[in-house]
Parts: structure tokens; sequence; C-alpha cells
């Protein structure tokens, strides 16, 4: 129930709070973008119709990076 | 970009768990963690490093009373179109589920979006349209949402929105099972922020990791929670950064604020919760299907919904039964003959065990 799916704004409609989202495999839907701040090229998180939050482009980039940072930084201590 | 499977980092993640020599009970409260740590075999590495994940009532088809069950299909029955989300409609009530009432003849709607339901209400005036409404924060903003912008008089919902963070105080008081650490639920984090989960870490003293749903995500919190451990610590920490901050969605926050008011509810497997449904507060009352349509509903008023025989969903929503312990499970109780809701729901235990597991 709780699931949601990263997807790429590409259109915005300001009137009526609705975006077109990109989810990469070819599929694209209207989302309700009302809860979100959000701008067009902006990746956000989608669940049941809603886009719930945006996705932080850079963190998600460097999480694997920092995983290693904190594993050996534990594995020296 | 948002796949995260290196191989060397888990190889890593796992080698530092099974060094560390521990014995720890770590609960989660999400149907797509217990997803993840199924389907990719995560339970089992996890168990031989002396790290049991449970999962806890994190499954809100799951934790819907069959008291809600029956109200949506006594509704159903007396003519009103009644929607919700797939899996609701598949789970047993007292005598057949919402999809078997749909089979015999009532109006019954599958729907994807609350979205739908208002769409639906817009184009059949004349048709009282009810939203089963279930799920926790990450799904209750989109209801505020709808409501707080005024939808269609001959719209309503039965709000069976449940939060999260009574739930988990509600395991650690009752005390039935040693939790050393919970893995937080990335979605719903993604609307509550850090702040809820504080309160509880500095009543209970219990370390808490919010996570993310790939494989490395929840590799990751468990060796965070199980450093807090050995640290002595009862922290916060957010493993899921790319989505949560710790103050949340504000905006999803306020409208939830403007339109729900917390009220005690039980939960399957659980006695009442306190302040853990969230009801439509009276200046909404209006869209709210318990008021609308009261005297319809009157006929279930004293009568008790007992679980099904044998059935232990409620047991294993406390995280202390696994599916396989229910001597129903694979045999009388599959997803095609489900007895109990953990077997509906793509997010209950017990049909996540079938399917992956095939027992």
């Amino acid at each position: 129930m709780c699931l949601a799916i990263p997807g790429k704004v590409v259109t915005i409609d300001a009137k009526t709070g609705h975006a077109q989202v990109d989810y990469g495999d070819g599929t694209s839907r209207t989302v309700n973008v009302s809860l979100v701040d959000v701008k067009v090229g902006e990746y956000v998180l989608v669940h049941a119709g809603f886009a719930i939050q945006v996705v932080d482009r850079k963190e998600a980039e460097e999480t694997i990076a920092l995983f290693k940072e904190m594993l050996e930084m534990a594995g020296e201590a | 970009m948002f796949e995260l499977r290196d191989k060397t980092v888990a190889d890593e993640i796992l080698s530092q768990l099974k060094a560390a020599k521990v014995k720890l009970r770590f609960m989660h409260v999400c149907g797509t963690h217990q997803e993840t740590l199924v389907r990719h075999g995560l339970d089992t590495v996890l168990k031989k490093c002396g790290v049991t994940v449970s999962q806890g009532p994190g499954c809100p088809v799951c934790v819907t009373t069959a008291r809600e069950i029956e109200e949506a299909i006594a509704l159903a029955r007396r003519g009103y179109t009644v929607a919700s989300f797939g899996d609701m409609l598949q789970v047993p009530g007292k005598d057949a589920s919402l999809a078997q009432v749909k089979a015999q003849g009532s109006d019954v709607r599958m729907v994807y979006s609350i979205e739908d339901v208002v769409n639906l209400a817009k184009q059949h005036p004349q048709k009282q349209v009810v939203f089963l409404a279930v799920g926790f924060e990450t799904t209750a903003p989109s209801t505020a949402a709808v409501i707080e912008n005024g939808p269609p008089e001959n719209f309503s919902i039965l709000s069976c929105h449940r939060m999260i963070p009574p739930a988990l105080q509600a395991i650690l008081r009752a005390g039935e099972l040693r939790i050393d650490g919970f893995i937080e639920p990335g979605h719903v984090s993604t609307i509550i922020g850090l702040k809820p989960y504080q309160l509880i870490s500095r009543q209970y003293h219990v370390p808490q990791v919010v996570a993310g749903f790939e494989p490395l995500d929840v590799l990751m919190s468990v060796w965070m929670l199980v450093q807090q451990v050995q640290q002595g610590k009862a922290a916060v920490e957010n493993e899921y950064a790319r989505a949560v901050n710790a103050e949340g969605n504000v905006k999803a926050q306020r409208v939830m604020r403007q339109v729900f008011a917390a009220g005690d509810v039980a939960w399957r497997g659980f006695p009442v919760i306190p302040k853990s449904g969230m009801f439509l507060k009276p200046q909404y009352a209006a869209f709210d299907a318990r008021k609308r349509f009261a005297d319809d509903l009157s006929v279930l008023a004293g009568e008790s919904f007992p679980e099904p025989q044998g059935c232990l969903c409620g047991a294993v929503l406390r995280g202390v039964c696994a599916s396989q312990e229910c001597p129903l499970f694979g045999c009388q109780c599959t997803p095609q003959t489900p007895l109990g809701p953990c077997m509906v729901s793509r997010e209950g235990s017990c049909r996540i065990e079938f399917q992956y597991q095939k027992k």
C-alpha cells in the first residue's frame, strides 16, 4: 500500500495541480502534485496518484558512496 | 539511478554483521520492507548473522478490522457504489468479500487513486459513491487534499486511515516481544519526518532507522541498528535521506491536520490503540459515510466480528507468530483461498511468504 514509485516530472499544469510523470520504462501518468513543490525535470515519489515527496537526486547519487564510507570507518574502528 | 544493488557493499555489510556476533530482533512496520526482505532472501542471510527481522502491523489492508470491512459491505449491499484499492476487495468478511458482493450484483469498484473515485462521483451524480479509505500517513494526505478541495456532494469516505507511531508505542507497551530496534517505514516517513519517532526513542530507549526499500537500504538499516545497539544508543537515524527529510512533507501534514482528528481505533490483532485513527473533523461531516449512512450502518451495532476460525493474522501482525507457524498457512489458506487478510494483501506477510517460498 505504501509503495511509491519514483518518476520524472515532464510537464506541470499549475491550474489543475497535475503533472505528467515519466517512470522511465515507457510509461507515464498524470499525477496530482498539490502536496509537493516541484519543478519540471525533478523526480517525485508517486503513491496512489499523488506525488508525496521530491527525490533529492544528489542524495540518491551519493547513497552508495556514503554507505561505503560508513562501512570503512566502522571497519577501521 | 534509484536502484541500490551493489554486491560488494552488501558483502561488506554482511561480513561486518557476522563479525559483530549479535543475537538481536528488529521489527519493521511496512509490507514493502517485508517484500524486499523475503524476495531477495535477506531474511535468511540476516538470520545467519544473528538478526531476526519481524514484520509488525505494517500492512494497512491487514490491520483494517472485520467491522470496517462489514461497514463497506453493508453499504454496497444497500445499493451504494463502494470503491477501494485492489487488495481491500478480496479481504473475507463475515460471509463474503467485497469482490464476492460485487459478483452478486453490487456496485463495487477497484481504483488506483482517490481521484478516480471523485471522477466516478462526478460522472454519476445520481449515485452515492463511497470510498473505503485505507492507508497510513503515506495515503491519508491524498484523501485529506480531496476532502479539503470540496468533492462532489454524492461523494463520501469511510475513513480507516491510521497512524504508525501510536502502533509502535502500543507494541512497546504490550511488551509481548523483545524488540531491539525498529526499521521505520520510508514512505510514511516522507510525510511525517523524524520527529514522531524521536519521542518514542526517548520514552522507550529503542534505536530506530528510517529505511528505503532497495535491498541495500534494508541491509544498511539493519547494520545501522546493530551499530546503535553496540554503542548503547537509542537514536533516530535516517538511511533514506534521498526521500526523507527531518521535518517531512509539511504541506501534507497541514492538510491532514486540517481535515482529520486523531481518535481511538482498534487494529486487527490489537485492542483499541489510543489516538491512532484518523477521523473527519466535524466541519467535514457531510463527507463522512458513517454519519451520512448512520441508519444503514445501524444494523451492525452490537454485532461482534470474530476472526476466521484458526486464523493467526492477529498474532502475525503483532510479530509474535511467523506466517508458517499458522496451521492454515499454505493448506486451507492460500492467495487463491485466503482466510485472513495477511494472505490477501501484497503487503501481508503470509502472502509474501507464500509467493516467494512456495510453501
